[in-house]
């Protein structure tokens, strides 16, 4: 299998062009934003939380297929979990993106994300992927942005608000 | 010159080819296809030579002291600036401005004459094709001053609409900021008439040239601008340097941009005399061996012959075209009547970033994104696209391989 084959794999180029959970939840309790300037990626995460259950979550928005499929996953993998077990697998997930954490060597609950893990060698592609997971912990964590009645961030630059605020 | 008139006698492909060690780069395996010309140039050997000789026996500080290195330095930088004066076929060596580049270029007009003469409720004109970099400066102003921007509308081949360009002068317009070639789409816009146009109304014209000086002959006597920018690595040379060309007259009653040494004729704590043109506009050390790798840079496009250049790189744009608009499912966004050798072009379902990676896996550079022209990326509703720019090193197999590396991004995705 091609580097290229490694990374679009059949279940990201499925979840592409047929995102799941996607849409918007008209009686969000949270929402956020992500932007990535540098391509235009944009995320916007609306969701249902309640005694500390993610109940139902949905996005829309733009992106190339990393972002999408990862935003699609990602919905999927989160729905019906606890907010703090969400809050580890972004962490686990960012780990893996960015090639700190090995999914097949160590713990982790990545299970079908698991297919992200060739993001790591494209150092300009490892914000696409990580994007939705941003704007879920922002999302998640909406005394992060206090002046805002609304959540937003961005993966423009050095800013990485999961490492800041974690 | 038509493109049938290339004079190949001068022009050899394979020569050329030969001056650009990186052009021998392999790139996942592949041998690379560099075609993100409007981003940066490459480098021919001439020029890494010229600074690797600067910075191995010629330098120094420059307008400084009497030993010989600095004398040496000071010539060498000061010939640089005659080399682009000769560029630009401008009437005097002073009216040419060392600069970081394009950007700092426009920025020292905006400050120097900008913030002099454009007051509040006066109006700046841009066009819907401007660069970042030649619309935030004047928003900047703006905001500043209270002044009002205005700008020209385009057609969906990515033309200027010339009749409502010329219906945006009043009595409040004060200035014309316009690129010479849009980076994005590769438009040519009309800037001789759009000149002599904002002239008969008394208002001054920049013309952001990076995208125009590295790929066909600029003269700004004929042209008539009053100020020229562009930027080094563009144009075969190093980053960190780049032009303003300014007329004099304008150029004299300017503001300084930044203080400091060199720009000064005498200090006390009470008042700074400022020195004279260009020297009133270089504060501090500058970028002495960059301006003199563009010197060479120059020199070696020179030798090219920028009227080859032009004609070839039509050749490849009429080749790429032709091949990319027969591909079903894409779209080129930008098909002006009068293009430089850049095309942008979607493909139907794929985003612009995926197809930078799959091609990149074939050796394949192109840039993808909003090109630092997100105005543009709003008026075609796009919100990026993919952006193959050609440079006279460029080879039609290497369009080919772009197409099959289309094709196989489709294939993917299908």
């Amino acid at each position: 299998m091609s580097d290229m084959r490694q990374l679009y794999q059949e279940v990201i180029l499925d979840h592409n062009r047929k995102p799941r959970n996607f849409g918007s939840i008209l009686a969000a309790n949270r929402h956020a934003e992500g932007h990535n300037p540098l391509c235009g990626d944009h995320i916007r995460l609306t969701m249902n939380v309640s005694d500390n259950k993610i109940e139902t979550i949905a996005f829309e928005g733009e992106g190339c297929a990393i972002c999408k499929a990862s935003a699609s996953m990602m919905t999927g993998a989160v729905k019906g979990k606890l907010v703090q077990d969400a809050e580890i697998m972004i962490e686990e997930f960012r780990g893996m993106a960015t090639g700190t954490l090995d999914p097949d060597g160590q713990d982790n609950h990545l299970g079908k994300l698991k297919v992200f893990v060739g993001v790591k060698d494209l150092p300009s592609r490892v914000k696409c992927a990580i994007l939705p997971w941003h704007t879920l912990h922002a999302a998640l964590n909406p005394a992060l942005n206090p002046t805002r009645t609304e959540s937003s961030i961005s993966t423009e630059g050095e800013a990485d608000p999961v490492s800041d605020h974690a | 010159m038509k493109a049938e008139n290339l004079n190949f006698d001068r022009f050899d492909i394979g020569k050329v080819r030969a001056d650009f060690p990186i052009l021998a780069l392999q790139v996942s395996g592949k041998p690379l296809v560099y075609l993100d010309n409007a981003a940066s140039s490459q480098m021919p050997q001439a020029v890494i030579d010229r600074i690797v000789q600067y910075q191995t026996a010629e330098h120094s500080n420059i307008h400084r002291a009497v030993h010989y290195l600095s004398e040496l330095a000071t010539r060498e930088y000061e010939e640089a600036r005659v080399k682009v004066q000769h560029f630009l076929k401008a009437q005097e060596a002073r009216e040419i401005i060392f600069t970081r580049g394009t950007t700092e270029a426009i920025n020292l007009v905006m400050h120097g004459y900008g913030r002099a003469f454009i007051g509040k409720g006066d109006e700046i004109i841009l066009s819907g094709l401007e660069h970042h970099a030649n619309i935030v400066p004047w928003q900047m102003l703006a905001q500043e001053k209270g002044a009002i921007l205005r700008v020209i509308p385009m057609n969906d081949a990515g033309e200027l609409l010339i009749d409502e360009f010329e219906a945006l002068f009043n009595e409040k317009t004060k200035f014309l900021a316009l690129t010479h070639v849009s980076n994005a789409l590769g438009t040519v816009n009309p800037v001789k008439k759009m000149i002599a146009f904002a002239h008969r109304h008394g208002v001054p014209v920049l013309l952001d040239g990076a995208q125009a000086a590295p790929h066909q002959p600029v003269d700004v006597q004929d042209l008539d601008c009053d100020f020229y920018a562009f930027s080094g690595h563009k144009l075969c040379g190093p980053t960190g340097i780049g032009v303003l060309y300014g007329k004099a007259r304008l150029l004299e009653k300017m503001q300084p941009f930044q203080g400091g040494g060199d720009m000064i004729l005498s200090v006390t704590f009470e008042k700074t005399t400022y020195n004279v043109i260009p020297s009133k506009f270089e504060a501090g050390t500058p970028p002495i061996m960059a301006a003199i790798a563009l010197g060479a840079a120059i020199d070696y496009l020179n030798g090219v012959g920028l009227a080859n250049i032009e004609a070839y790189e039509k050749q490849l744009l009429d080749y790429a075209t032709g091949k990319i608009s027969a591909l079903n499912g894409v779209r080129i966004i930008g098909t002006a009547a009068k293009k430089a050798a850049v095309i942008s072009f979607e493909i139907k379902d794929v985003h612009p970033h995926d197809v930078g990676t799959i091609l990149n896996d074939d050796g394949i550079a192109i840039r993808t994104g909003h090109h630092c022209a997100q105005p543009v990326m709003q008026r075609f509703h796009v919100p990026a696209t993919a952006r193959a720019s050609f440079a006279f090193y460029n080879t039609k197999q290497e369009i080919d391989k772009l197409v099959a590396g289309i094709r196989k991004v489709q294939e993917m995705f299908s």
